[in-house]
């Protein structure tokens, strides 16, 4: 994959890190003269100084051929131009945009620029670590619209013993898988919840609490 | 229309209409313009992220100043720009024009918005996106070009 990263900071040094490790070819592009120069020396990316929202910056830094561009610089507006820019004017199949203020979110999306908020992705983990310590994975997928959960159960479940179908999960939830032992079930309503099994849930943010609630317990 | 009669809409027939126009940005272009739409008797919002900026609208400036960033969305909403009849992005920001006005035509249904775009090429992608956009470097330019043919056309003319 070819990715062309408009932006800078720690974030940028180690998602290009990343990604280049995998054996993505990176192209990083900076208006910093002295951060480009850091980033050259420290990664193995090609590193174009200059302003990403310049039609002829993102035209040198290979844009034509890029699968995806990335846009986290510290403005909305710089970035759904680069976005914009990249699709319209050359053609890059898949862009993001790092929506610094959360509600850009939504104004990027209806300008047709796919975008997610560090904010959203962070404070939504911190929310769910805090309320229980047996979410062992979580994960926001469609811009945070469905959110993808591994949950153990102890003995102090309320769902221990019962099926699925009795458990009175939400609606829009579902139970995608049982880890029991070393076996994966992808359950029916029948399958019955045991101590120990970890459960790969597929919920929305507004009905996580409770599915997590019908499974778990209350805690705290 | 004489400066004591406060138009109004759908007043007597003949009368300008007085619009609602947000004007984001209170440069010298910014500034300008909304002294002018308010002079006119329409009812002008500006806004700009450096309240100094104010002190170049014009003393007899009726409208409202509303400080802050006009990419955050709840600052266009302070403004009432979703009951806007116009909105015209002047900042010195191409980047913060093309987003305000498109969040203005495409989420808030603006009927009329301008925005003004320095990068000649950054005009030309827009404008297939159905912005619409004055670039000042064209604008200027083609001014500059026609004054100087219609000079040398003269100069033919007067010469022997």
């Amino acid at each position: 994959m070819r990715a062309l990263i408009v932006g800078g900071g720690t974030t940028v040094y180690f998602l290009c890190r990343d990604f280049a490790s995998k054996g993505h070819e990176v192209v990083v592009v900076n208006r910093d003269e002295r951060e480009c120069v850091r980033l050259a020396r420290q990664l193995p990316a090609t590193v174009v100084c200059g302003d990403g929202s310049d039609a002829s910056v993102l035209g040198d830094a290979g844009a034509r051929s890029a699968d995806v561009v990335l846009a986290l610089t510290p403005n909305d507006q710089d970035n759904l131009v680069i976005c914009q820019l990249a699709s319209l004017q050359f053609g890059v199949p898949r862009t993001l945009a790092l929506a610094n203020d959360p509600d850009n979110v939504a104004v990027l999306h209806k300008l047709g620029v796919p975008a997610f908020s560090m904010t959203d992705v962070v404070s939504t983990i911190i929310e769910q670590r805090a309320t229980t310590d047996q979410i062992t994975n979580l994960l926001p997928v469609g811009e945070g619209r469905v959110i993808v959960t591994e949950v153990r159960l102890d003995d102090a479940s309320p769902a221990l013993g019962r099926s699925l179908e009795d458990v009175a999960l939400p609606a829009n939830a579902l139970v995608a898988a049982i880890m029991r032992d070393d076996d994966v079930i992808v359950p029916h309503g029948s399958s019955c919840l045991n101590s120990g099994d970890r459960l790969l849930l597929v919920t929305q943010p507004d009905n996580h609490a409770a599915v997590l609630r019908a499974l778990t317990g209350e805690r705290r | 229309m004489s400066s004591d009669t406060a138009p109004t809409e759908g007043g007597p027939a003949g009368a300008t209409p007085t619009l609602y126009v947000v004007v984001v940005g209170c440069g010298r272009l910014g500034s300008r313009l909304a002294s002018s739409l308010s002079r006119q008797g329409h009812s002008v919002v500006a806004i700009d992220n450096d309240p100094a900026t104010f002190g170049d609208l014009a003393t007899d400036f009726s409208g409202f100043r509303l400080e802050g960033d006009a990419a955050q969305l709840a600052v266009l909403r302070e403004a009432k720009a979703p009951e806007a009849d116009a909105l015209i992005a002047t900042t010195h920001d191409d980047n913060v024009n093309l987003m305000v006005a498109q969040v203005a035509r495409n989420i808030f249904g603006v009927p009329h918005v301008l925005a003004r775009v320095f990068d000649p090429k950054r005009e030309e992608v827009y404008a297939r996106l159905g912005i619409d956009t004055i670039c000042p470097t064209t604008v200027a330019a083609d001014l500059f070009l026609s004054s100087v043919t219609e000079g040398a056309a003269r100069l033919r003319r007067a010469a022997p």
